[in-house]
């Protein structure tokens, strides 16, 4: 058992991780067809937010909480300046927003070089997740725990802002059938602007439980975006559900692969699996069904 | 004019090659030919690129894994060479003095085996990966992000193995190639004269090519794939050879430019360095013929002298040039020349007298790819 339980827990953390990244990045890809390169620097944004609201409010242990907010906040609205700029000239062409996106990244990544030190800034843990929680005899680092269940809250949140709210439908129809719900009197323009909000914001969330997970500095975006992408395009686009499962099963992977061989090699086997995945499911796990041929 | 189009294309690779071959050489000093080499080595991914991606419409964002499959066949090949016939090459020595060397490494010692692996590696891996996406219909930004994800794993699978393949320093200090010394004028003229050389040959390959029937239908599947499945083609089987031979230039790209830049580290093949590879091609113009080789130059240009003397900076032109060229010029550079001819004709229009409007021009349809593709429209 000793073999198995440790990287089931460090494997569920990592994969809250990557749902935290993902999740913003399938609300923007599936409904959009935007495919954001850029994501990965807003989720840098937001340890960087966490680092400067420490900076601030010197206690860590009610900064964090403060950043949180703020990093949704600051993350997002470099996601709808992004949008308002650029990606609304490029709807229809995604594979060219993959291009565009490609080239914020560098400058954003640039800028935080230039802002921040280059190895990074120290982002301090609260005190409050410093020890350990004991489940099934093993110790769970609160570190881990806090991940799981922010990822956990955000998930919530945002499957039930879709559910409930009349934006949420809103956004589900434009996803279904954008010129139906153009037709229906949606203003599928300004539902695109708060969705792509709204998915950078995730990615600022992601970024404050990053910051204290692994190291803050320019270059920390690029790690998340292959991964990150990775899942969405397993889970099947647009699809909330599916994105939980891959982010899961891929953290896990990535655990248990790591603990068999080495992290690095990890990497390589989890990317294959994803590929031996798209052989049974091309379109991911789950779809939304359409009469295209595609 | 549409027959003698690709005869003008001819003359254009023959100037190229004058220029290449007979007048940079004279002209230009050994620092300089050198870089002009390392520029030829990434046009020859570019042009394999362009095939890929500009006719095919396959984004490959990770040329890096065959640029470093060929890059570190030849690498290895040039360590043993070093190192001497039976000796284990000094790095490995750094790191474990009694160990043996890995079996893989043995081959390359064959200079035969070598030149084999560097075509035929990435022809397996590009014909395994490109079957297994392209027969489900894995397209677009899911191809691109799936090519990106296994360059990236290339990288750290490399820099985390530093006792077989070296590491994050890579292999350097080579000595030979193939017999010759490398620190030497007249063999570095040489390296790139056979860079220059092959890069001709490729834009030879590509030019033959586009005015085939394989390319009309690369054309036609990266416009209306679906189109071509019905009139009776399997569009993956046309996908996977454009990707296979864009697979070998870069993987030949990636041999030359060991010898000539003398290193080869997991950066010249990750993430970042295939965007690089990308960015060439998308400002020289993806789907024309001298395109990507030119737009790899100058973006191998930039590099290598801006990213030195004013690293910050490059990185906000490289980045200022992906959103500018795609979002105002997503065919590239290549399409201003054309874009500028008709203007020139049109002010020159303007100037003659107004002819009578011609029935055909009037009732002529609209051009066919300012109409969206079921596809376009449906993604």
């Amino acid at each position: 058992m000793d073999a198995l339980i440790p990287p089931l827990l460090n494997g569920t953390a990592q994969g809250a991780l990557l749902l935290l990244a993902a999740l913003g990045l399938s609300l923007t890809f599936g409904q959009m067809g935007v495919i954001n390169m850029a994501h990965g620097e807003f989720l840098m944004a937001g340890a960087f937010v966490a680092y400067l609201t420490q900076q601030f409010i010197s206690a860590s242990d009610i900064s964090i909480p403060v950043a949180i907010p703020l990093a949704f906040l600051v993350a997002g609205l470099l996601g709808l300046l992004l949008e308002v700029s650029i990606i609304q000239w490029m709807y229809r062409r995604p594979l060219d927003t993959l291009l565009v996106t490609v080239g914020v990244s560098l400058i954003l990544q640039q800028v935080a070089l230039q802002i921040f030190p280059a190895q990074g800034v120290p982002v301090e843990k609260p005190r409050w997740l410093d020890g350990q929680l004991s489940i099934l005899g093993y110790g769970w680092p609160l570190r881990q725990v806090f991940t799981i269940v922010l990822a956990g809250v955000c998930v919530a949140a945002l499957a039930a802002w879709l559910k409930y709210t009349s934006f949420g439908r809103r956004i589900r129809a434009t996803v279904q059938n954008r010129d139906l719900a153009e037709t229906a009197g949606i203003s599928t323009r300004s539902i695109d602007r708060i969705t792509f909000f709204v998915g950078s914001g995730l990615a600022g969330v992601a970024g404050v439980a990053a910051s204290l997970i692994g190291g803050t500095n320019s270059q920390m975006g690029a790690q998340y975006i292959i991964p990150a992408f990775l899942v969405v395009v397993a889970g099947g686009i647009g699809q909330i559900k599916g994105t939980i499962i891959a982010a899961w099963v891929v953290g896990l992977a990535m655990a248990y692969f790591a603990d068999w061989t080495t992290g690095s090699l990890a990497q390589v086997l989890a990317f294959i699996l994803v590929v031996a995945f798209l052989q049974v499911r091309p379109q991911g796990l789950f779809t939304v069904r359409t009469r295209g041929l595609a | 004019m549409t027959k003698l189009k690709p005869w003008l294309s001819l003359i254009g690779i023959g100037v190229f090659a004058v220029i290449l071959l007979a007048v940079a050489p004279s002209l230009l000093s050994t620092h300089w030919i050198n870089n002009l080499g390392k520029y030829c080595a990434w046009a020859i991914v570019a042009v394999g690129i362009g095939l890929a991606w500009g006719r095919g419409g396959m984004l490959v964002m990770g040329q890096g894994v065959f640029f470093g499959l060929g890059a570190y066949a030849m690498a290895m090949h040039l360590t043993l060479e070093t190192a001497g016939p039976d000796k284990i090459p000094t790095f490995m020595i750094l790191y474990d003095p009694l160990a043996p060397i890995p079996a893989f490494w043995e081959p390359f010692r064959s200079e035969a085996f070598t030149l084999l692996a560097i075509v035929l590696f990435p022809i397996i891996v590009a014909l395994v990966l490109g079957f297994a996406l392209f027969k489900r219909k894995v397209k677009g930004a899911y191809f691109a992000i799936l090519s990106q994800a296994l360059t990236v794993a290339l990288a750290v699978l490399i820099s985390s193995t530093i006792r077989e393949t070296g590491g994050d320093t890579g292999l350097s200090n080579f000595k030979y190639f193939f017999g010759f010394v490398l620190n030497d004028d007249s063999n570095k003229l040489m390296l790139y004269l056979i860079a220059a050389g092959l890069l001709i040959v490729c834009l030879l390959v590509v030019w033959q090519l586009y005015r085939s029937r394989f390319g009309e239908l690369l054309l036609a599947t990266r416009d209306a794939e679906e189109r071509v499945r019905f009139l009776g083609y399997d569009p993956s089987n046309i996908k996977l050879v454009a990707y296979v031979i864009a697979a070998v230039m870069a993987s030949v790209g990636g041999a030359l430019f060991v010898p000539i830049v003398g290193i080869i580290t997991p950066a010249e093949i990750g993430a970042s360095a295939s965007i690089l590879m990308i960015a060439g091609v998308a400002l020289g113009g993806r789907a024309s013929l001298f395109g990507p080789a030119l737009g790899a130059m100058a973006i191998g240009w930039g590099q290598s002298s801006l990213a030195s003397s004013w690293p910050g900076g490059w990185i906000y032109i490289l980045g200022l040039l992906f959103i500018v060229v795609t979002l105002f010029l997503p065919k590239g550079l290549s399409s201003l020349f054309g874009k500028v001819v008709s203007i020139i004709r049109r002010s020159r229009r303007d100037t003659s007298p107004p002819l009578p409007p011609s029935p055909a021009a009037a009732s002529a349809p609209p051009a066919p790819n300012s109409v969206p593709t079921p596809e376009e429209v449906r993604t």
